[in-house]
């Protein structure tokens, strides 16, 4: 009975959603709204940041520019949803045991102090042999590539959440091919919780920083005459590379970390 | 926009969407997901929406199946429902 009423709700909405899209400009309409640049008498927003984004902030790449200089309150609340969502995971799954407790896992803990080792204390290191070669080779690819995106969002596509992504990829790999406790001795605990903080703070206080030259809040071409250069528009290029590292930084460690606390039920101990 | 391809990525997408679904091992219904993130990461490729793309190359293909594998190894295997 529940599916019969379900599968009514479903079949009506979609009709009406269908019905609705009917309405919608044809994909690459040069006619419609945002293409033709003129939306209810003034100059449609999507034709102003084309022209516009390169003389204002030097940026090529439009995407970037919008996400994180227009659009940047944006882009700052949706970093500090990532943080959220990383403590909410913490706070719901970590388990954190007493000092006598520790003791009996006292031994565990020595081994996990960081050799990038292919054997485990629990035998299965032979099998991980092509596992972990392969890791070897992939790791430092993924870690060199995942700095490439952040640091060419400018020109390019990407930036600081999926080059964020890939960073925090290269830990998770480390973690299923050597343990987790090999992950967590390059990137220990309290670490990567001081860094998800660090990234929203950074990009918090980049927006702060201009309000100390009477301007808006993220508004970096206010920091032109910090960062000594020529015009406004290339300090909004460097405040644009500053927010991206912020977010870089908390997209990476809230990744890595709730792969640590699901993968181990918060125990960040023994790992898949 | 390529007329065929279109068609036959959005054949893909809605039955990969309705297979992980449908799927009672969730670990089948987490390598389907992949596959939806990525046929839709294809799609916003071919629209032109790169940086869309690559956001969802990386967190809808990449890190999302291995958190959800990581969750279905500590939990169950078997869908309930």
């Amino acid at each position: 009975m529940q599916k019969l009423f379900a599968t009514i709700a479903v079949i009506i909405t979609g009709a009406i959603l269908l019905n609705a899209v009917e309405d919608f400009p044809r994909f690459g309409d040069p006619h419609s709204p945002p293409n033709s640049g003129v939306s209810g008498g003034s100059v449609s927003s999507s034709v102003h940041y084309l022209q516009n984004t390169y003389l204002d902030t030097r940026v090529p790449n439009v995407v970037t520019a919008v996400l994180a200089d227009y659009r940047g309150y944006d882009t700052l609340f949706e970093t500090a949803v990532i943080l959220t969502a990383g403590i909410a995971v913490f706070a719901i799954l970590r388990v954190v045991r007493r000092e006598d407790e520790e003791e009996s896992a006292g031994s565990e803990e020595k081994a996990c102090s960081g050799e990038f080792s292919t054997s485990d204390s629990d035998g299965e290191g032979r099998h991980r042999v092509v596992v972990g070669t392969t890791c070897r080779v992939v790791v430092p690819l993924a870690q060199l590539f995942g700095f490439y995106i952040i640091a060419h969002g400018h020109p390019s596509p990407g930036g600081g959440f999926q080059g964020g992504v890939v960073l925090g990829t290269s830990f998770i790999l480390i973690a299923l091919a050597a343990g987790l406790g090999s992950a967590l001795g390059r990137l220990r605990e309290d670490m990567y919780l001081r860094l998800a903080c660090l990234g929203v703070f950074i990009y918090a206080g980049i927006g702060l920083l201009s309000l100390f030259f009477r301007r808006n809040f993220l508004d970096y071409g206010a920091l032109s005459g910090l960062l000594q250069t020529g015009g406004e528009e290339m300090a909004r290029s460097h405040g644009i590379f500053g927010v991206e590292l912020g977010v870089a930084m908390t997209v990476t460690t809230v990744m890595f970390a709730l792969f640590a606390n699901l993968s181990t039920r918060g125990e960040l101990k023994g790992g898949l | 926009m390529i007329l065929p391809l279109d068609i036959i990525l959005l054949i893909f997408l809605v039955i990969a969407a309705v297979l992980a679904l449908k799927l009672r091992d969730l670990l089948s219904a987490t390598m389907v997901f992949s596959i939806y993130g990525f046929l839709i990461c294809l799609i916003w490729a071919e629209m032109g929406a790169v940086d869309v793309a690559f956001t969802e190359a990386t967190v809808g293909a990449g890190i999302s199946g291995a958190l959800m594998i990581a969750t279905i190894f500590k939990t169950a295997r078997k869908s309930s429902d």
